[in-house]
């Protein structure tokens, strides 16, 4: 179980011939992902690790009924990749590449509205659904299957933290990393809700970090709507300088918005429980759980 | 990525956008051309990346020649914020009867674009927004459409009466929001926008931010890049594929991925210590890397030790211990170095540092990294 993706899901590669989507597509593969096709315009008929390649998206999904597709196109080519994606019936759209303009963000979120279709990132480490399904560039090493949902707007600082859960003896129902950029497919609220009807996952695992106001637009749900599930949260950046983008495009502080006091305290309004420092998690989660 | 007033004032005037009478100078003699030509009194602006240059004494009007050449030769060279003023727009003093804001913004709430007017023109809209939020007046744009005229108008008839001025100001609306589309701007903004007492229409002020993202389809507009000398030194390193940022603290950091730099951050602050930088390798696996990102934080002469703080995902343990190998000889290190090394071939890097007899504290955890990062820096408590 977990969520949007499972060990039925039916994954197609998109620049599956290129060297990071050649590499991941092998990480995948080799983790239980059940990889049906890969697509690159050009290459069709020849094969990556015994996985035909498509020329297009939806003759890969007429031949092998894929559902699920993880974008590692270069950023140049990777809006079309998700709107050829979108428009070929493909349910959840995992888009790994960085560098993609914002307003293109701003045209396919437009383009996917009322299709029946999730885009997750871009700009993202993708998701797992530990023992069953990996779609992305997560480490699979450090994830162990159980019953924390993570989600994240960060790559390596979900290991980090991940990694803490694990140690603490728990596992995941699904983590996943949501992505860095200001317009993003699918954001903390959207999935507080598919976590809230898992019947696997027991805690919310909530990562967040300076910039915007995703993290407020959580609080106010979880506060809003009574959230059955404990949350725990780290926000990155309390000692981010004003003005600076850190790294992710999304993650600048603005006139006084988006700061992690300013979301540390909407959180904890909402009941959510801080933690100070990434290990922190690991702890709250024991004392949840085994009363420790 | 911001451009100067007198940039932006280029893309609007090609979008059809109108813009009063005004050139840009860098010397006082040019300053003085230009007022010769336009004609007395004229407005003139200091042109640099910050807000509150006004306050700052960056903008005056001269009413002779004597004292434009007097006031450009004040403002070129004024420090504004830390910045040097290198340029300023000598321009002509219109007789304002009405003050405007007009922006377009991209709403990360809503992912849409959204117009913002308000009558509340020549101040800070962010002020507006704090004091009178009815007065400003909001509109999301489906992108798959554009803003359409009757929404244009009706925001324009919130601003202006005369059907023949709410015409012409629905008109540029629609141009400022054609302007910022196709400049992959991440915001476009006028303030003030001012009806003349003659009854004209001009854009008085002008900023645009580009989308760092788009700007690969616009080679123009990058070239418009001016940077200070501390964002000089964040270019170098973005052009080799860091992300740096010079802070105060004398603890080098040496991260991959943005989250857990930030966090890397943090953690030294919870500890006691101060981070020297924020440089993120990002992800991808390249022992040049690490030798480039050893180079500028030796740039920074307050740095008292390094601390390499990696979780191996795309990126490789191996390949980061051997970067740092290959590094300390080459650039003869003297500084203490933290290392922690945990996930993608995890194992493998530790060998190479083992064998590398290399002088350097090996750590596990994040919360060990920081203390002992501090320690050695000698520093914290």
């Amino acid at each position: 179980m977990g969520i949007l993706i499972s060990r039925d899901s039916r994954v197609l590669v998109q620049g599956i011939t290129g060297r990071d989507g050649s590499f991941h597509t092998k990480s995948m593969k080799e983790y239980g992902t059940n990889i049906v096709a890969g697509v690159t315009p050009g290459r069709g008929g020849n094969k990556v690790d015994d996985i035909p390649v498509f020329n297009t998206v939806s003759e890969a999904v007429e031949k092998t009924g894929a559902d699920v597709s993880v974008i590692f196109v270069p950023s140049g080519f990777a809006s079309d990749a998700i709107y050829e994606a979108a428009d070929s019936n493909i349910s959840v759209i995992v888009a790994i590449t960085e560098g993609i303009p914002v307003l293109d963000m701003v045209s396919i979120m437009r383009f996917i509205e009322g299709k029946d279709c999730r885009l997750i990132g871009p700009n993202c480490p993708g998701l797992i659904t530990p023992a069953e399904c990996k779609v992305g560039i997560l480490p699979s090493a450090i994830f162990k299957k159980g019953n924390i949902g993570v989600v994240s707007r960060s790559g390596t600082l979900t290991y980090e933290i991940v990694s803490h859960i694990t140690r603490a003896g728990f596992g995941q129902s699904t983590a996943l990393g949501i992505g860095g950029d200001p317009v993003i497919g699918t954001r903390f609220v959207d999935l507080l809700e598919l976590f809230r009807n898992d019947p696997e996952t027991e805690a919310v695992v909530l990562i967040g970090e300076i910039g915007g106001s995703d993290e407020e637009t959580a609080a106010d749900y979880i506060k809003e709507t009574d959230y059955p599930l404990p949350v725990f949260s780290f926000i990155a950046g309390k000692t981010a300088p004003e003005g600076k983008r850190m790294g992710h495009a999304g993650a600048i502080i603005s006139g006084g918005s988006g700061t992690a006091s300013g979301k540390i305290e909407a959180l904890e309004d909402a009941g959510v429980r801080i933690a100070e420092i990434p290990s922190d998690i690991g702890k709250f989660l024991k004392e949840e759980f085994d009363g420790a | 990525m911001k451009i100067h007033e007198y940039q932006a004032k280029e893309i609007f005037v090609k979008a059809g956008i109108p813009v009063s009478n005004e050139g840009v100078a860098t010397t006082p003699e040019e300053a003085d051309r230009i007022a010769e030509k336009i004609g007395l009194p004229v407005v003139i602006k200091a042109q640099v990346h910050v807000g509150g240059r006004g306050k700052a004494g960056g903008v005056k009007i001269a009413k002779t020649r004597d004292e434009v050449r007097e006031i450009a030769s004040q403002i070129l060279g004024m420090d504004i914020k830390g910045l040097k003023v290198k340029k300023v727009l000598v321009g002509e003093v219109v007789d304002i009867e009405k003050e405007i804001y007009l922006g377009v913004v991209t709403d990360r709430d809503s992912n849409r674009p959204v117009i913002m007017v308000s009558s509340e023109g020549g101040i800070d809209i962010e002020e507006v927004a704090k004091k009178t939020p009815e007065k400003i007046h909001r509109l999301q744009v489906d992108p798959a459409y554009g803003l359409l005229t009757h929404q244009a108008m009706k925001l324009a008839f919130s601003l202006f009466d005369d059907i023949k001025i709410v015409s012409a100001t629905a008109s540029i609306l629609r141009k400022l929001y054609i302007a910022y589309v196709d400049s992959d701007a991440s915001l476009a903004e006028i303030n003030p926008f001012v009806l003349t007492k003659n009854g004209e229409l001009y854009a008085l002020d002008a900023k645009i931010v580009l989308d760092d993202n788009g700007l690969f389809r616009h080679p123009d507009l990058e070239k418009l890049r001016e940077l200070t000398p501390e964002e000089e030194i964040e270019q170098e390193a973005k052009e080799k594929g860091l992300s740096y940022i010079s802070l105060n603290g004398n603890i080098g950091c040496i991260v991959n991925g943005a989250g857990l730099a930030m966090t890397t951050m943090d953690v030294i602050n919870h500890f006691g210590g101060v981070p020297a930088n924020f440089l993120d390798v990002g992800g991808s696996s390249d022992p040049q890397k690490v030798k480039d990102a050893l180079h500028f934080i030796l740039l920074d002469k307050q740095v008292k030790s390094i601390w390499l703080n990696i979780f191996g995902g795309i990126t490789r343990c191996d390949d980061i211990a051997t970067g740092l190998v290959e590094a300390v000889s080459e650039l003869k290190i003297n500084l203490p170095i933290v290392v922690r090394l945990i996930g993608t071939n995890e194992e493998k890097g530790k060998r190479i540092l083992d064998e590398s007899r290399l002088d350097i504290y090996s750590v596990e955890t994040m919360e060990e990294g920081a203390k002992v990062a501090i320690k050695v820096a000698g520093g914290g408590e």
